[in-house]
């Protein structure tokens, strides 16, 4: 890889500061980050270590949790209080990577990981994220783990997170800190943006911004499921995944936040989907005209349109464990 | 640049340039080449160490950001006639085959049996909360992460079984 | 002293058995176990830094540049900016250079000339530096234009085709069988290309001593690698050491030599420093031989009586233009079942893709699989019990060339592996459910010839002990330790007083490994430079040789005992030279088993979970139970690869791999593998040499992928005929029967 210069932050003031010389990228767990150094996808000509800072504790907050950016996924995933209270997280995150890979994966770079897409991984292929304008080489190619939802003529990629998937239907909020120490909030559902005309934009972070935290609300007594679909047993990224997070009142669907991986750029949530469950009695009937809704704009690439009948049935089967039915 | 650290109990320091990940300064710098360059990018966890009691690849971990961490290498749990009791099981349950995948697979096997005394539940988990008991199917996905294309893999969870199984019964003594 | 044999008739004597160190077939530990599971044991990637410890700061790093085009002329190829890089020393281009590697057995160079490409990925120049990352580095920032003149083929199933003569068969008429049947079927399946994906990444060192080359490199077959690199550099074989102690894996990737040996010489002479060269995993999918894709047609002709009586096999595979390798998909189609009317028809498309070579049982993996996927068919429509179709078609002798089988135990594999699976309990598809999977049952029969290869071995007893010593290597076979079985039940030893040293073209020439040839042949050997000995012991013992007793270091002829260690005072060497023969000529031999398995079908998502899985193997004499169970577990694991993940996928577009890297290739993880069963029937094959053995180490996945596939039919009645059966493939077929 490109050779660098290695600098530590001690504060998270000077790491933010730092950030906005160019060709800067922060470094936390290193598992993706050093995967597209090595074949020159990432070129930094810095890189700031941003582990040392004190960003890796869990805490209560507000009956919810603030969980710092370079807390581990596997630390996250064994925390008592998430193993209790927000169970689709857990789930969702020992459904991703190895257990060596969540050892060192952070909660802000497990966001922040880039697509899979084998054509933005091969430099030889023309791709609008790493070069903008340059055309997708996608398109038209192997498009068996691409997008459905949300895609555009310039990109097909999906954001391959498992982790952020869950936190999307948990209403996550993620915390950043900008240059000058100013804080803001971002709904994890506006967190991560859709291709359009520029796919290599892929967060709202601006230059120099640290995401500091993830915050998750209170839980309100929910049903938590988290299903994964994916090409071998384990250590594999999902064709399509589902976190559901349900509350019932009495027979009816009170809330219901869904959310989906492997099919679009962005862990994919769809506000008229929840409405229209919102306030139903469950059945195979309502779960239906859900799916109708989820995927009325759904468009495959061919070798990828399985993903349209798939995630139709995962999400009923979902929703009826979630509602209380059986699967 | 410099970096100080302990590997396998003696105290390093390691110069380096930056780029130089901890797996290239073990086989190459230092001369360790028990731990396996498989992938080079963390798919295949031949490169397994474990860096102060927890296992990660060692291909994806830059050197210079290890200052003051604990290294155990395949090198450090045991040599020939003082094997560590994982060694000692894949060799009499002939857990592997060509060994390239073997050290990983044994630095890994190492630490997942010390997270699931910390109770760390796994995706199969029938509970997330509870005690973490090591039946074939929790050691088969808690060590999903290492790759074995001889595949060896019934041979290698009967060798951790039998650990494990020791290790649990010295826990509850 | 060498003990010569031409193996021209079979042996029948089955002298191990006579032997009393009783150390042959037990399941003794490896004997290089200690240093593999400690990180002790040298990998070709790693001598560098322990053979050369001292001169470790000399070692230079090469990286191939990749060609970025399937098929053109580099015009121009600009380094500039790669020699700017921080230490970078050179910018290889030479005419020595190959393409690919070369195939198993080939003793010659594969094609030369790097400016000429012919398929994505093909190296096209060498970066040499001080530092692995700064070769790396550099490798990126070389600027290759290209001249094209004709359009690339990049789809095997569109591509110009070849009928090798050779390689297509017919007998009877089976046009007319197929009229005439009771039942019939015609279906066409697909397989993927695949690939070995050893975990040890190719990789080499050379460095020179005058004229002399050494290579510590990863490769299966020392000998005949030495001999393609002398060719590919232009020096006497004589003047080329190669290395290869231990293996990563091969599979067949690893057979003949490879770009990154010859680079590595190359840049080694050049620079006048040791240079390494290892091929990153993605280079390892673009130049390592793939497993050709294949495109099948199976039709088989049943009559009333449940009998074959035609068999039509067609497969169409694929490979570079000039490769005289094609994948010999029918070769256990020709005799595993009888029938009168048969026909072959082997087509080889040139394509510019990934050269195609040997991948673990190359023919049978894919051929075996799909013939038996096709034979389940064939049961359901005829209302026959998959097994009893299988074993109302053993033929008596081959059923093309009548000549006798040198043993066939298809039928008690068959049976056995019923018996112990339980296959009885097996129900109609949909019948078994847990919750949301569904269970079935399916079973396939494993078939794969079985061969020999000339082999050298010598053998030296002294009064510690015996040493073994061969230019055979051990890939994760177990050589090592069977070979040193071999010796010690000879020569009376315990195991641990036999040193087994392989893989170095300093030693006699071994057969190499590959295509299941070394424990029989390499075996053979090492039994022959033992007689020897045992020869020259019973001299001194003033007995014949088959009257003396070897046991824990004690000679015995009838009454009188002496201690090897003082009868043995000079050492005893024999080198043992075993060669194929007649005894082969006129006569079929294969190895012989049966596969079951149980899968669970989600009938959701249509994923598929393996349950449980049991291959019962006939392979003559087993050497070492637990080193031959060990083999069979990856071959089967190879089996439920193919069956459910595998697939080496390249663009159409643009002729490149887009599957690349582990992350993208699918091979078994640890989950997808249940606790798999594996039994050994026992068996004496006078036509597997001195030993009565053959080969075990690719029956395992000759046939285990059908058995998959089967067992997902019998779960939920979805038939996939195009591996591998993803979630999607199965998915479709559960929407098609309204589940």
């Amino acid at each position: 890889m490109k050779d660098f210069a290695y600098l530590r932050a001690s504060s998270c003031d000077e790491a933010t500061t730092e950030a906005l010389e160019p060709a800067t990228r922060f470094l936390g767990g290193g598992t993706n980050l050093l995967d597209l150094m090595k074949l020159g996808i990432e070129t930094p000509a810095r890189l700031l270590d941003v582990n040392r800072l004190d960003l890796g504790v869990i805490e209560e907050l507000d009956g919810g949790l603030r969980i710092g950016a370079t807390v581990r996924n596997s630390d996250l995933a064994a925390d008592p209080r998430v193993r209790r209270s927000y169970p689709v997280l857990s789930r969702a995150l020992l459904a991703g990577a190895s257990g060596q890979l969540r050892n060192m994966a952070t909660t802000a770079g497990n966001l922040l990981q880039r697509t899979r897409c084998p054509y933005f991984y091969d430099t030889d292929m023309a791709c609008n994220k790493r070069t903008p304008g340059a055309g997708c080489s996608a398109i038209g190619g192997f498009t068996r783990y691409h997008a459905i939802l949300g895609a555009s003529d310039a990109c097909i990629a999906t954001h391959p997170s498992d982790m952020a998937v869950a936190m999307a239907a948990l209403e996550a909020v993620v915390e950043i800190e900008a240059p000058g120490g100013a804080r803001r909030h971002v709904h994890l559902a506006d967190f991560h943006r859709l291709p359009g005309d520029t796919p290599h934009i892929e967060t709202c972070l601006e230059p120099g911004d640290l995401i500091t935290a993830v915050i998750l609300p209170a839980p309100a007594g929910e049903r938590q499921i988290y299903r994964k679909i994916r090409d071998r047993a384990s250590y594999a990224f999902a064709l399509v995944s589902v976190a559901a997070v349900v509350r019932m009142e009495e027979g009816r669907i009170a809330t219901a936040r869904l959310a989906f991986g492997g099919l679009a750029h962005k862990p994919w949530r769809d506000a008229e989907v929840e409405a229209c469950l919102e306030g139903e009695p469950p059945s195979d009937d309502l779960f239906d005209r859900a799916a109708d809704r989820l995927l009325q704009r759904a468009w495959g690439q061919g070798e990828n349109d399985f993903k349209i009948p798939l995630t139709r049935r995962i999400l009923t089967a979902a929703l009826r464990e979630a509602t209380g039915g059986m699967a | 640049m410099k970096t100080t650290l302990t590997i396998n109990g003696e105290p390093r320091e390691i110069e380096a340039e930056a780029r130089v990940t901890l797996l290239d300064a073990l086989r190459h710098e230092i001369g360790l080449t028990g731990t396996k360059k498989g992938c080079d990018h963390g798919q295949c966890g031949a490169c397994t160490v474990i860096v102060d009691g927890r296992r990660i690849n060692s291909c994806l971990t830059l050197l210079c950001t290890q200052e003051g961490a604990e290294v155990v290498t395949v090198e450090g749990l045991g040599e020939p006639g003082r094997l560590s009791a994982l060694q000692e099981a894949f060799l009499a349950q002939d857990g592997f085959q060509c060994g390239y995948c073997t050290p990983g697979q044994i630095c890994s096997a190492t630490a997942m049996i010390e997270e699931a005394a910390k109770g760390w539940p796994s995706w199969v988990s029938e509970s997330l909360e509870g005690e973490a008991v090591l039946s074939r199917e929790e050691i088969s996905e808690r060590m999903s992460g290492n790759l074995c294309r001889c595949a060896c893999y019934p041979n290698i969870v009967d060798a951790i079984a039998k650990v494990a199984e020791a290790r649990m019964a010295e826990a509850a003594e | 002293m060498t003990a010569h044999l031409v193996f021209d008739e079979p042996d029948k004597r089955n002298r191990l058995d006579a032997m009393a160190q009783e150390v042959v077939g037990r399941p003794i530990d490896r004997s290089e176990g200690a240093l593999k599971v400690s990180g002790r044991a040298v990998y070709a990637a790693e001598q560098a830094t322990s053979l050369w410890s001292e001169k470790r700061a000399e070692c230079l790093y090469g990286v191939f540049v990749r060609a970025t085009v399937p098929l053109g002329r580099v015009a121009s190829l600009a380094s500039g900016e790669a020699r700017a890089v921080p230490g970078v020393l050179e910018v290889l281009q030479d005419p020595r250079l190959v393409r690919h590697p070369a195939q198993g057995m080939a003793r010659k160079s594969p094609p030369q000339d790097l400016s000429e490409v012919t398929y994505f990925g093909q190296p096209l120049a060498l970066v040499v530096a001080e530092s692995f990352e700064a070769a790396r580095e550099a490798a990126r920032l070389v600027r290759v234009e290209y001249e094209t003149s004709a359009e690339a083929e990049l789809d095997p199933a569109q591509a110009p085709s070849e009928l090798p003569e050779k390689k297509q068969s017919a007998q009877g008429d089976l046009e007319a069988a197929l009229r005439e049947a009771a039942v019939s079927l015609d279906a066409s399946y697909s397989t993927p290309s695949m690939a070995a994906a050893a975990m040890e990444p190719h990789a080499a060192l050379a460095w020179w001593e005058g004229d002399r080359v050494t290579l510590c490199g990863a490769y299966q077959m020392v000998s005949q690698n030495a001999e393609e690199l002398a060719d590919a550099l232009g020096i006497a074989p004589g003047k080329v050491r190669v290395l290869s102690p231990f293996i990563g894996g091969g599979f067949g990737s690893k057979l003949g030599i490879a770009p990154e040996a010859v680079a590595a010489a190359v840049a080694a002479r050049t620079l006048g420093r040791p240079v390494m060269v290892t091929l990153a995993r993605q280079q390892e999918f673009e130049i390592a031989h793939r497993r050709s894709e294949t495109g099948q047609r199976v039709r088989l002709a049943l009559d009333a009586d449940g009998r074959l009586t035609g068999i039509g096999h067609e497969a169409r595979v694929s490979n570079l233009a000039g490769e005289s390798f094609s994948e010999p998909v029918q070769q256990a189609t020709h005799f595993t079942y009888r029938g009168e009317n048969r026909q072959i028809r082997h087509e080889v498309a040139r394509v510019n893709l990934t050269c195609a070579g040997s991948v673990r049982a190359p023919g049978e993996a894919v051929g075996v699989t799909i013939f038996e996927m096709a034979l389940d068919e064939l049961a359901e429509k005829a209302g026959l019990d998959p097994l009893e179709l299988r074993l109302r078609n053993i033929p008596e002798e081959d059923p093309e060339t009548d000549k006798p089988f040198t043993s066939h135990m298809l039928a008690e594999a068959l049976r056995d592996g019923a018996d112990r699976f339980g296959w009885s309990d097996r129900r109609a598809p949909g019948e078994r459910r847990q919750g949301e999977w569904l269970l079935g049952m399916g079973m396939a029969s494993a078939v794969r010839v079985n061969m020999l290869h000339k082999a050298r071995v010598r053998v030296t007893l002294t009064g510690e002990g015996a040493r073994v010593e061969s230019s055979m290597t051990d890939i994760g076979t177990g050589t090592y330790t069977i070979l040193t079985q071999i010796v010690a039940e000879m020569l009376g030893l315990a195991p641990d007083r036999v040193r087994t040293i392989l893989g170095d073209t300093d030693l006699p020439e071994g057969s190499g490994s590959g295509g299941s040839i070394g424990a029989a042949s390499n075996g053979s050997a090492a039994f022959l430079a033992c007689e020897e000995i045992r020869r020259q012991i019973a001299a001194q013992m003033g007995c014949p040789e088959e009257e003396l007793t070897l046991k824990d270091g004690r000679a015995t002829c009838g009454n009188r005992t002496r201690d090897l260690a003082e009868l043995v005072t000079e050492p005893l060497s024999a080198e043992g030279h075993f060669e194929p023969g007649k005894a082969l000529k006129g006569v079929r031999s294969s190895t012989w088993g049966a596969h079951f398995a149980e899968v669970a079908v989600n009938e959701i998502t249509g994923e598929v979970r393996v349950r449980r899985m049991l291959g019962v193997f006939a392979a003559g004499r087993i050497l070492n139970e637990k080193t031959a169970r060990s083999q069979c577990l990856g071959g089967m694991t190879f089996g439920i690869g193919m069956a459910l993940m595998e697939e080496m996928v390249h663009d159409r577009r643009f002729g490149q791999v887009v599957s690349r890297d582990l992350a993208n290739y699918h091979i078994p993880a640890h989950a997808d593998v249940p606790a798999l069963e594996v039994h050994f029937l026992e068996e004496r094959d006078s036509y597997g040499g001195t030993l009565q053995a053959k080969g075990i180490g690719e029956l395992g996945i000759c046939g285990s992928g059908a058995a998959v596939i089967n067992a997902i039919h019998n779960a939920c009645g979805v038939r996939v005929r195009d591996l591998p059966a993803t979630p999607d493939k199965v998915l479709e077929g559960l929407c098609a029967l309204g589940r």
